[in-house]
């Protein structure tokens, strides 16, 4: 502040103070503190007159990125499949993915960028928890509602009632899981979990209480960090607890590695997974460790479901090998929000969210998809065994309280009513 | 006298008020939601790499821990504000709530100081490249204490904290940290530190207690670094510990020394060049390229930094508007001297 | 099972051990943290999964190492020349900024380059525990365990006998004593630092294959923890002290598998940095103590 000159009066100096006290004032007063939320409609995917965008954020990049590419790969596949079609309420759909690194400060931006500059009316992300987290805040408070095709923490949906996922939540996939241990007939369960990041630490907590609920005990909890190379400790001692099955709620990257040490220390337990295992880099990684083992997941490539062979065999003939389940999430979440588009008759974000909430029996790639009533889809488990270096389908597991509906009943076509 | 004293500050806190009131007023005009979460960003940035600059740039000591007090401040406020939703209260209205953040900022402040005192005292034996390397260390056992405090919901992130940073708070707070460190820097304690930084032997020669003044310095340095904690936290609205570990720290050092170790309005530049200038770039959809290529160019740009000029952008010097007239006045000159127009 | 830690944390200390040679000769000449020292580890790693996976060059494996030690030791020395010899007379910490730097860079432009997902090495060594151990020993330990700690050993036992014996270590000792002294007896002291800096990448390139070989899998940022518990390991044994290095990665290995068993194993990567900051604290010149210097 370049100091004041000595030969100003010191009456112009108080004019000039009053001056500056005045305009200060007005300009306090006139900015609010807090821009009022608007959810508005007005504009929203009206960029141009003749196409739809849909906004995605994803995590393209960083450890995790095949469930991020996965997923685009699945998005794209349908978004293909919907312009075939003529698009949706007569226009063409165009999709926009931005890479968010797989950081949440990151999802936060791009989410905004969509929202702002790109001005979509609906958006589909994430299936990292942490991120689908950060960005539905944004998306709530903008009244842009907001799908999530993997994320499985149940606190995604939470947020508000512009948040949806068309997957299951780890609370029911833990106790899916736990039900696949406790069938098997194991009785005592080490878990191995990464508590460095929420989707593991979730997932765990949920299948040791069902567990335990069954009758099981859990005998062992050990711990380790996303990247960690070296398991070797943990799993010492987890064998000396004498476990029958091990459960490891974390990504194929480390559970790859865990299976391959644990094998090296004679440990041959059954060990296992969730649908983070869900990577053709598991059997890469893990090879021989990994036969025998399970996992649970969100749908399997070799379903008689006619959706769903009509989604893997053109996965298959466009990338020349099978999908996982994210890329059949993402195919799913694409279809649903340009069904819903389709329900609402416009790109009225609010009618969007509406016709989002009303979504049932919808007949998805990864089974029956139907919105509860807070906005979590209910659906079956399906638990896969891996075999000969493939996982193999082994079991279906249905949200409690459920009995198997035939597979006829399952509705052909993509569009409900 | 002081009545010239009392109205200079008078003045200067008028101009302040009014500079902040045009500031939030373009930024709303100008910007989109988008754009004002980059300016924010750029606020809570530019106070992180002020405080760091205290202890880095004008005290000397080599700090890699500095994100530590930032997750300090970040969860002491978030948890503050969640455990009280009301505040003050409702009475006194807007002013009211300006109190109530003011009240977190403190609390996260005085957190952050405390931790900083605690870290302070054992590590400031050591010097150079150990001390470097001991604040690393603090700063990672922070990361893993949060991680594992139930409190902080771990791994899973702490969410529903109340969005009380704008740009008017963001930027209100950094102006009163840029004030705050000037005015030690050019206090006696300012001298004392400048001495430990050109030579800590000969200073504690000539009898200064260096390990008072850099306690000094680290402390406050900590202090600002949890009120940009807090910022952050009331900023995020859900946050995640991962967001303040060695590379945040590293971040931070890199926007010092692009600016400038030793200025703080170069602090102010290097984190903007840090914040915004990849969003205006955007090379990685510009080269479609697979990753975002910021951190390899930053990376480099500090090694080419180290070899070409080591005092960053500007160096000691800080940029003010009696600078700039000079250096304008000084380009101009030299056009007209070489348009062979004679000068007076 | 506590017989079976001990196993673990010979191997995991055998891991920091490598690394840790490196970090002690080069801060032994050149008075530098090389931040990139577990970046230069890294590449050695992928340098080995080029050369050896059938997918690329497909060459046997000590052909494979060598060339990653070849090819670290050429990183070391364009490291060295570039970043760190034009600030030899510049103030310490724009050294240090400049490692960390250089760290930084390796890391990310590796990551540009590959991805940043993990890569999965050949299985190279069978993986299956030995029987003869198991039985007679009670732990299980397979080839590429064994490998790793017998090489470690050598490694440590033929550097230093390199150091005290030869008069290239000779040279290196003095060079780590007083720099200045050394130039006026006649050493030349850039060729010195040159050659050290060589050999400690090179070192770091062998265990960054040794590493991908044993654990299967390697990213690019591989070598940050890894890096910095070798450093701990450094410190812990003595900056300058090859044996103190060997030492100080065992106690370290030793250590994290402590914690692992007997605390909780959340805290595994924070032992590292409890111990370095117990060691600078207590006693900053380290276990087998060399050189003094003004470190406290």
């Amino acid at each position: 502040m370049t100091p004041m000159r000595r030969d100003v009066s010191s009456a112009k100096r108080a004019q000039f103070a009053l001056l500056v006290m005045l305009l200060s004032l007005a300009g306090l007063a006139s900015c609010g503190r807090k821009a009022p939320p608007t959810p508005s409609g007005t504009g929203r995917g009206a960029r141009t007159e003749s196409e739809i965008v849909i906004g995605s954020y994803m995590g393209t990049t960083g450890p995790s990125a095949t469930f991020g590419q996965s997923s685009v790969e699945g998005m794209e596949l349908a978004l293909a499949e919907i312009n075939d079609k003529g698009g949706v309420l007569g226009k063409k759909v165009r999709l926009v993915v931005e890479d968010d690194e797989g950081k949440p400060e990151v999802a936060k931006n791009v989410v905004e960028k969509l929202i702002e500059q790109q001005k979509v009316p609906v958006i589909v992300g994430e299936v990292a928890s942490k991120c689908s987290l950060g960005a539905a805040d944004i998306c709530q408070k903008s009244g842009i509602p907001m799908v999530s095709p993997a994320s499985t923490s149940p606190k995604v949906t939470e947020k508000g009632d512009y948040i949806f996922r068309v997957c299951f939540t780890d609370d029911f996939q833990g106790w899916a899981c736990a039900r696949l241990a406790y069938d098997l007939g194991f009785q005592r369960a080490a878990v191995l979990v990464d508590n460095t990041n929420d989707y593991s630490i979730g997932l765990g907590d949920s299948f040791s209480t069902a567990f335990q609920q069954f009758g099981g005990s859990v005998v062992a909890e050990e711990n380790f960090a996303e990247g960690d190379k070296d398991f070797n400790a943990q799993l010492s001692k987890i064998k000396g607890s004498d476990p029958d099955v091990i459960f490891v709620p974390s990504y194929y990257q480390e559970a790859g590695l865990i299976a391959t040490q644990a094998r090296q220390q004679a440990m041959n337990q059954t060990i296992i997974g969730g649908d983070g295992w869900d990577s053709p880099k598991l059997t890469e990684i893990g090879g021989k460790a990994v036969e025998e083992c399970y996992f649970v997941t969100h749908s399997y490539s070799a379903a008689e479901e006619p959706v769903m062979q009509r989604f893997a065999k053109a996965y298959r003939l466009k990338h020349g090998h099978e999908p996982d389940a994210l890329a059949a999430l993402g195919f799913d979440a694409l279809h649903i929000v340009a069904d819903a588009i389709q329900r609402a008759g416009s790109v009225d974000p609010k009618a969007i969210r509406d016709a989002l909430a009303q979504t049932k029996d919808f007949s998805g790639a990864t089974g029956s998809i139907t919105m509860d009533e807070h906005r979590n889809a209910r659906k079956p488990a399906y638990a896969l065994l891996i075999k000969d270096g493939k996982p193999v389908f082994f079991k279906k597991i249905l949200p409690e309280g459920e009995t198997q509906a035939p597979a006829s009943a399952e509705k052909p076509t993509g569009t409900t009513g | 006298m002081k009545g010239n004293r009392l109205a200079t500050a008078a003045i200067t806190l008028m101009a302040a008020a009014l500079f902040l009131a045009l500031l939030n007023w373009g930024a709303h005009l100008f910007f989109g939601p988008y754009g004002r979460r980059l300016l924010i960003a750029w606020g809570i940035n530019s106070l992180l790499a002020v405080s760091l600059n205290l202890v880095n740039g004008q005290t000397g000591q080599f700090s890699l821990g500095h994100a530590g007090f930032m997750a300090v401040g970040a969860y002491a406020s978030a948890l503050l504000a969640i455990s009280q939703p009301e505040g003050f209260g409702p009475f006194l209205g807007d002013t009211g709530s300006y109190l109530w953040i003011l009240a977190l900022f403190l609390a996260a402040g005085s957190a952050a100081a405390l931790v900083g005192v605690l870290v302070a005292i054992p590590i400031f034996r050591l010097r150079g490249d150990y001390l470097a390397i001991a604040t690393l260390g603090f700063g990672e056992m922070i990361f893993v204490i949060v991680l594992n405090l139930p409190a902080t919901g771990g791994a899973r992130g702490l969410g529903g904290i109340p969005e009380h940073t704008t740009v008017l708070v963001a930027f209100g707070a950094l102006l009163v940290g840029v004030v705050i460190v000037k005015n030690l820097v050019g206090s006696r304690f300012g001298r004392a530190f400048a001495s430990i930084r050109e030579d800590e032997t000969a200073a504690e020669a000539v009898g200064i207690n260096t390990t008072k003044y850099k306690v000094l310095a680290f402390t406050v340095a900590a202090f600002l670094a949890g009120v940009a904690g807090s910022l952050y936290a009331h900023h995020q609205v859900f946050m995640v510990p991962h967001s303040f570990r060695f590379m945040k720290s590293v971040e931070i050092v890199i926007m010092c020394i692009l600016g400038g170790s030793g200025s703080i309005t170069g602090a102010i530049l290097g984190a903007g060049v840090l914040t915004m200038l990849p969003e205006w770039l955007r090379l990685q959809e510009r080269f479609r390229l697979k990753v975002d290529p910021r951190m390899v160019i930053f990376s480099a740009l500090l090694v080419v930094l180290m070899l070409v000029r080591r005092q960053g952008l500007l160096g000691n010097r800080e940029l003010s508007f009696s600078s700039l007239r000079a250096a304008i006045k000084k380009l101009g000159k030299n056009t007209l001297d070489r348009k062979g127009i004679a000068d007076a | 099972m506590l017989s079976q830690q001990l196993v673990n944390a010979i191997t995991l200390g055998s891991v920091y051990a490598i690394i840790a040679l490196g970090y002690t000769l080069i801060y032994g000449v050149l008075k530098l943290i090389n931040f990139a020292h577990g970046d230069v580890f890294m590449v050695g790693a992928f340098v080995g999964l080029y050369t050896i996976s059938s997918a690329y060059l497909g060459l046997p494996f000590w052909l494979g190492i060598l060339l990653a030690m070849g090819a670290c030791a050429l990183l070391g020395i364009a490291i060295e020349r570039s970043a760190y010899r034009p600030l030899r007379s510049a103030p310490r910490l724009a050294a240090l900024i400049t490692a960390i730097g250089v760290s930084l860079f390796l890391e990310n432009s590796f990551q540009m380059a590959f991805g940043a997902q993990p890569r999965s090495y050949p299985p190279i060594f069978p993986k299956e525990p030995i029987p003869w151990i198991s039985h007679h020993l009670g732990v299980e330990m397979n080839f590429s365990q064994i490998l790793l700690i017998l090489v470690s050993a050598g490694l440590m036992i033929g550097l230093q006998a390199v150091v005290q014996g030869t008069r290239f270590g000779r040279a290196i000792r003095a060079v780590s004593f007083d720099l200045q002294t050394s130039q006026l007896m006649g050493i030349r002291t850039d060729r010195i630092i040159v050659l050290t800096f060589a050999l400690g990448s090179a070192l770091a390139g062998a265990g960054g294959v040794l590493y991908g070989a044993y654990y299967g899998s390697i990213d690019p940022t591989m070598g940050i923890m890894p890096g910095i518990k070798a450093f701990v390991a450094a410190v812990l044994g003595g900056i300058g002290s090859v044996p103190g290095a060997m030492f100080g990665g065992l106690i370290m290995g030793l250590a994290e598998v402590s914690v692992v068993q007997f605390v909780g194993s959340q805290y595994r990567d924070a032992v590292a940095f409890a111990v370095l900051i117990l060691i600078l604290l207590v006693k900053p010149t380290g276990l087998f103590a060399r050189y003094q210097s003004e470190r406290g």
